[in-house]
């Protein structure tokens, strides 16, 4: 076996992480308090909403605290309505020094922040064409994700239960096809509220976790973000080693058994021919 | 495309990680069945490893469960025509190889209606047109007034011709042909040259890509195979496996179905085939049927009445029956098969077993009203 086939790295429009646990950085009490979480959760893609921070500024709070060397910084476009929103930030993101990489929000309703499937394959069309590596939030919806990958998008990243809610897994059914269909990775994003829910989406076998309020929430952050850590990884192992058996093996049925017609001869089709 | 896939392993390194898996593996892999949920591809390889084979029962139980879960207690019933065994290609386990010294024929358009009527009476309405790999002779515009012909005959029409260039394949569903057949024969680069001596069909990694040209083309359904025997079939085994998955990815508007044939007799002296025990056999078609649940396991009568029989709705799902290999055969009766075929019972003796076993057998399953404009 090659190195290569053992090593478990995420890999995501060619660039390779090791850490699965993607980091927002919404609702933290203060930069210092962001930068021990981001510490401890040992994250390597910290999403920034675009709407909050200066990137040309080198001064800004959130930004200080993220080593752009080894982490990479996600712009997200939360708060645009439509297509044509969210497509704006994404440029002027870029034309601002944030990269090519974008995480696509496209959330007209304000209340619950569900996402808009029609304006966000809009946008992520577009924003493929001009060499973005997409990276959408959507419902969990299996059909959306295969015309987002067709559309040549990064990622998908369908939500485990709406945004903030803490609820966990609500969309269990939905994802595990979307994991199963994927080609590209799945990140499942928001909704989630403990670390258990992490671990569960890993273990379905999601391909990565992203977590921002009840880290940025919780009384110690940096002591929570490090559960989320450890609930990633054990949920990615008991995913690669199979400890899902929900229920215990069946016997064979030595009465009537379904292989017993391969014991009547030992046929070879091609000795004799 | 697959072969960028393709290209990341090499054939005896695949060969390698199935053989690498353990018992333990295989346990691991069924509690995932058992609990409800697909394999993973590396569960895949467990399953068709040697050390799964102590679990083949076990493996079947689940495989039945699987099978009737998507698929019911149906199989869907096809026959081939063979419209011309002209071939330009030398594949030396073939009976169609140009260089075999055979009769050759090509059908003209009343032996199409003749072959067609005759098929039609039987109950049939799902056909599998083929061809060798003369390009000239059946080129796109015979396979076109073909189609036509048999458009007023069958439902549905599917080719499993030589490989072709994604706008040919675009003209031929325009035609009305529901689904594309092409068996990779073998997914290992050095027996395929060694095998495939002359002719275009000598270019594997073209033949290779013709399931992703089809797919594009926009097919409703797709089916690859290996045809066991020519290689080491764990080599083999990984390959169709990750080609099927890539493909019910890639195309996923598109059916997937697979075939696992086992080399049989054939017009030439080619004795080199590799033994695969029905056990075997047997294990690898489970181990498909528990990777991708949703695809249909098409089985021809080159398999044995009693394999044909217990596996049937067992992972099987697509069976042909009473098939000729010969163009014209079913009219006339010419004798230029192209292979031996094992089970040749006639349809109703076919159609007793399967209802015999609680099998409902289905002679249509698609409607020509998806393809009008």
């Amino acid at each position: 076996m090659s190195s290569q086939i053992q090593q478990d790295d995420l890999i995501i429009a060619g660039r390779r992480f090791h850490s699965r646990l993607f980091l927002g950085t919404g609702k933290f009490s203060s930069g210092s308090a962001l930068k021990e979480a981001i510490h401890t959760s040992s994250t390597e893609v910290v999403t920034v909403a675009l709407r909050r921070v200066d990137l040309d500024s080198k001064e800004d709070d959130i930004l200080t605290q993220i080593d752009r060397k080894s982490i990479l910084l996600l712009p997200n476009t939360s708060g645009a309505r439509n297509a044509e929103e969210a497509i704006r930030l994404a440029r002027l993101s870029r034309e601002l020094g944030g990269g090519d990489w974008v995480k696509l929000e496209v959330t007209p309703d304000p209340v619950y922040l569900l996402p808009d499937p029609i304006e966000t394959l809009k946008a992520a069309e577009i924003l493929v064409k001009e060499g973005f590596h997409v990276l959408p939030y959507i419902n969990a919806d299996p059909i959306l994700c295969k015309h987002l990958e067709e559309a040549g998008c990064a990622t998908v990243m369908p939500l485990g239960s709406p945004i903030g809610t803490n609820q966990g897994i609500k969309t269990l059914a939905n994802l595990e096809i979307i994991i199963e269909q994927s080609k590209v990775p799945v990140v499942v994003d928001a909704g989630l509220g403990l670390p258990s829910h992490a671990a569960q989406a890993m273990e379905l076998g999601a391909d990565a976790v992203l977590v921002n309020t009840a880290i940025a929430i919780a009384k110690d952050p940096a002591q929570v973000a490090y559960a989320f850590k450890l609930a990633t990884e054990a949920g990615r192992i008991s995913y690669l080693h199979s400890v899902t058996s929900a229920r215990p093996s069946k016997k064979a049925s030595a009465s009537s058994p379904l292989t017993g017609f391969l014991e009547e001869e030992t046929r070879n089709v091609h000795g004799a021919v | 495309m697959y072969t960028e896939l393709f290209d990341l392993v090499s054939f005896s390194e695949a060969r390698e990680r199935v053989l690498y898996k353990t018992s333990r593996d295989v346990r691991s892999a069924l509690d995932r069945s058992h609990s409800g949920k697909h394999l993973s591809f590396d569960e895949y390889l467990s399953l068709i490893s040697p050390s799964a084979d102590p679990y083949l029962e076990e493996i079947a139980e689940l495989t039945l469960e699987w099978t009737k879960r998507r698929f019911g207690n149906t199989i869907l019933l096809y026959m081939p025509m063979y419209l011309s065994n002209e071939c330009r290609s030398s594949c030396v386990y073939c009976g169609f190889s140009y260089e075999n010294k055979i009769p050759r024929k090509t059908l003209k358009e009343e032996e199409i209606h003749a072959e067609s009527k005759v098929l039609y009476e039987k109950g049939i309405r799902h056909v599998l047109i083929l061809t060798g790999e003369e390009y000239s002779i059946t080129n796109l515009e015979y396979l076109c007034s073909a189609v036509r012909i048999l458009k007023s005959y069958f439902d549905s029409v599917s080719i499993e011709i030589y490989p072709m260039e994604t706008e040919k394949y675009e003209v031929l569903i325009k035609e009305g042909v529901e689904g594309l057949v092409i068996y990779q024969e073998t997914y290992d680069p050095e027996t395929y040259s060694k095998y495939h001596l002359r002719g275009m069909k000598k270019n594997m990694r073209y033949r290779l890509e013709a399931p992703d040209r089809g797919g594009r083309a926009g097919f409703r359904r797709i089916g690859v195979g290996a045809l066991l025997g020519l290689s080491d079939p764990y080599g083999e085994m990984f390959r169709l496996g990750e080609h099927a998955q890539y493909l019910t990815k890639e195309y996923w508007r598109t059916t997937i179905q697979i075939s696992l044939p086992r080399m049989r007799p054939a017009e030439g002296e080619f004795d080199l085939t590799i033994p695969i025990s029905d056990r075997e056999y047997v294990r690898f078609l489970f181990a498909l049927r528990l990777f991708l649940p949703d695809s249909g396991l098409v089985q021809s009568t080159r398999e044995s009445i009693r394999m044909r029989n217990h596996l049937a709705g067992m992972p099987i799902t697509h069976m042909s029956v009473e098939s000729r290999t010969d163009p014209g055969g079913y009219s006339g009766g010419m004798e230029l098969k192209q292979f031996e075929i094992e089970d040749s019972r006639k349809i109703p003796e076919f159609v007793e077993m399967l209802k015999k076993k609680g099998l409902d057998p289905v002679f249509k399953d698609f409607d020509r009203a998806f393809l009008e404009e």
